[in-house]
């Protein structure tokens, strides 16, 4: 016993000599419960992320990062442990995570109050950055989803009359819905059904035939995959032939599986899209596979994104100290694989849009959207 | 009627206290440890109200986050909405305390609504009311906009502090541990000895199972309030089964109807659930395997079954510590 306490002290003594001239870097991510792909994905894009960095010599003064990545599990209680524990106990510069909004908002307000600046990968909800001054995002948020959506719908697909059918009991793709309807009576159309669905229904017909019976020439079904493969072939079968429209939550190779041929003729608004030709991404895609052995999902790349942006700051500030690299944030403008990043004054980034259609069970490029 | 003393609890909780305080104070403790701290004693308030219900009356509940849920709305839409407390204000302190204690007393009164009709079910069904309750509630709250819908109740100020959270958990200590040494703890425990024999020696049964459901639920409440206070929100799915069911693990593993071995249990529950992180990653870091932190649930359940196999009673059996228990007054 003596012993092994004797190795575990030296070890630590060792890892702490080594850790001098590294910078702490704090990763979030819920890598188990109900969201653990999401906080995989997270965790292998801040993971890549760093392995360039430290590749090319670290962030500034040849110091590497290390990451401490943490697992929250998706629950708001966790991610505050989490968060103290990164700050208090492993003295890290600065955080990367988390993905929930409501695991974020229970995170920021202890980095902001410490002083530890902080990035969000993929928290869409627009509190999450009025917390301080300290907390960034590296997605855009669902007012500008639903907004590309809807001057989508609108202007390409010339629809007029549009219905959204959405999860009531899922913040974020009612936050989807109700800027989508915004957004469309703005520009002069008419939204002839908002209708919502329970949470974890498999059958949406009773919806759909109320939907469908106002004759919308657009479907705006901003929800995630398994239902929207549910939703399409449901609305196929009642005869419903238009365009189907959603959110980044059918980005899922599953969605084809689900749906099959009645996700045919659907769009959606995305972060990045695999098939988008500029260097950065192709590069990006290429380096992912070889690592994980499977495509870079939109969490990967943000989670990427996020972290590039991170490094970036920690570099161009020449400090680990938390105002410093929280002034360099401020001023970021950086080509990373979701576009190009700057942020407005309340953290959010300006960056593009990617709209992807639904062909021969295949997801297309299809066009780039500026803000 | 006993004579009401309370000293050993008291004089051990006090130490305890200010231990604590100093380390804390004198930076030899960092926030991270005073924050796991923190968080037992809001599991500790749990587990031990919960155990009321639970162990020492014998009524399997499922839904006992419901109740929580119902503490931590109530406060935080009190304190965040209504009262829309200035934190700086000198009666910051007192309207935050009295949002807590509106927090439990709204759970207790659910408990009291849902006890009624429910609590005429026994065991299996029992149970199977309680966890339905649980989503009920949490389900309500999930769909009423006021209190933020799904995405939560956010933007509740940051009031919960060791010294609150310390207070509360030793209130529930000594109301917990009255109760269970007075007539009526008595009446409570022959219900979960054998409910029929109690009846017929006079026992109103139905009577003592929604006293212990509305002072359970009425810590519950509390607690809820703390966590919303010290967490700066409220969500739905915080409240959900899973979560009663770790609380339900607490009194499992610390002893059925030992408030020493929930105290114990939710204390050693969530201190082992963070040193495994650290644990794990010294382990991964040393031998250069390539674990992650998700390997750390893996453990905690192997370590949770290996408790439940060689110790079937629970750390402490259903025995208290000379801690808790009143001396005898001779």
């Amino acid at each position: 016993m003596r012993k092994v306490a004797f190795v575990l002290a030296l070890a630590i003594l060792a890892t702490s000599l080594v850790a001098a001239q590294e910078i702490r870097v704090g990763g979030v991510g819920p890598v188990t419960g109900e969201a653990a792909t999401f906080g995989i994905s997270t965790k292998n894009g801040i993971m890549l992320a760093a392995e360039e960095w430290n590749a090319r010599g670290g962030l500034f003064n040849n110091r590497r990062v290390r990451i401490i990545f943490e697992d929250d599990k998706g629950d708001p209680a966790e991610g505050a442990t989490v968060y103290t524990k990164l700050i208090q106990q492993d003295n890290v510069v600065a955080i990367i995570g988390t993905v929930m909004s409501k695991v974020t908002l229970a995170g920021a307000p202890i980095a902001q109050a410490n002083g530890i600046p902080m990035i969000s990968p993929t928290s869409t909800n627009e509190r999450v950055t009025l917390v301080g001054d300290y907390i960034y995002r590296a997605c855009f948020i669902d007012p500008f989803q639903g907004t590309v959506g809807a001057n989508f719908a609108f202007n390409e697909l010339k629809a007029r009359n549009a219905a959204t059918l959405f999860d009531i009991g899922n913040d974020y793709t009612k936050g989807l819905a109700e800027n989508f309807r915004a957004q469309f009576l703005k520009l002069g159309g008419k939204v002839v059904a908002f209708e919502g669905h329970p949470a974890g229904a498999t059958d949406f017909k009773a919806q759909l035939t109320k939907i469908l019976a106002n004759k919308p020439d657009v479907l705006y079904v901003p929800n995630y995959y398994n239902d929207v493969g549910l939703i399409a072939k449901q609305a196929r079968e009642l005869g419903f032939n238009g365009p189907m429209v959603g959110g980044d939550g059918w980005d899922s190779p599953d969605l084809v599986k689900i749906g099959g041929k009645a996700v045919e003729n659907g769009f959606f608004t995305n972060h990045y899209a695999a098939a988008d030709p500029r260097p950065i991404v192709q590069e990006f895609v290429k380096k992912y596979k070889a690592k994980f052995g499977a495509e870079p999902d939109a969490l990967a790349t943000l989670a990427y994104d996020a972290a590039y942006i991170m490094f970036d700051a920690i570099r161009r500030a020449g400090s680990t100290r938390g105002s410093a690299i929280r002034d360099a944030l401020k001023t970021t403008n950086l080509d990373v694989v979701s576009g190009k990043v700057t942020f407005d004054s309340n953290r959010n980034p300006i960056k593009s849009a990617v709209i992807i259609e639904m062909k021969n069970g295949q997801q297309v490029y299809r066009s780039t959207v500026n803000p | 009627m006993k004579k009401f003393r309370l000293p050993r609890l008291l004089i051990v909780s006090a130490v305890l206290f200010v231990v604590i305080q100093i380390l804390h104070s004198r930076e030899i403790m960092n926030g991270y440890i005073l924050h796991i701290i923190n968080q037992s004693l809001i599991y500790v308030i749990l587990a031990v109200s919960l155990n009321l219900i639970n162990g020492i009356t014998g009524q399997f509940s499922l839904g006992h986050m419901g109740f929580a849920a119902v503490g931590a709305y109530v406060s935080g839409t009190l304190t965040s909405l209504v009262f829309k407390i200035n934190p700086s204000s000198p009666n910051a302190m007192p309207l935050f305390i009295l949002a807590i204690v509106a927090g439990g007393l709204a759970a207790a009164v659910i408990g009291i609504l849902i006890g009624f009709p429910s609590l005429r079910l026994k065991g299996d069904y029992l149970a199977i009311v309680t966890l339905g309750f649980g989503e009920i509630i949490r389900t309500v709250f999930n769909n009423i906009d006021y209190v933020g819908g799904p995405r939560g109740l956010l933007g509740i100020p940051k009031f919960s502090n060791f010294p609150i959270i310390f207070a509360a958990a030793f209130i529930t200590l000594v109301v917990v541990r009255n109760l269970i040494q007075s007539s009526h703890g008595r009446a409570m425990l022959s219900i979960r000895e054998n409910e029929l024999a109690a009846e017929l020696v006079g026992i109103d049964t139905t009577h003592y199972k929604v006293m212990a459901f509305s002072i359970g639920a009425f810590f519950a409440g509390i607690a809820g309030g703390l966590l919303a206070h010290l967490l700066t929100l409220a969500h739905p799915t915080q409240y959900g089964f899973i979560k009663s069911v770790e609380i339900l693990i607490m009194i499992y593993a610390g002893g059925v109807g030992s408030i020493t071995g929930s105290t114990i249990a939710a204390f050693a529950l969530t201190f082992l659930s963070e040193g495994l992180r650290i644990g794990i990653r010294a382990i991964a870091d040393t031998t250069g395997l390539p674990i992650g932190g998700e390997w750390r649930m893996v453990v905690y359940a192997l370590l949770l079954i290996f408790i439940m196999l060689f110790r079937t009673e629970g750390l402490m059996g259903n025995k208290e510590s000379r801690i808790i228990t009143i001396e005898e007054a001779d």
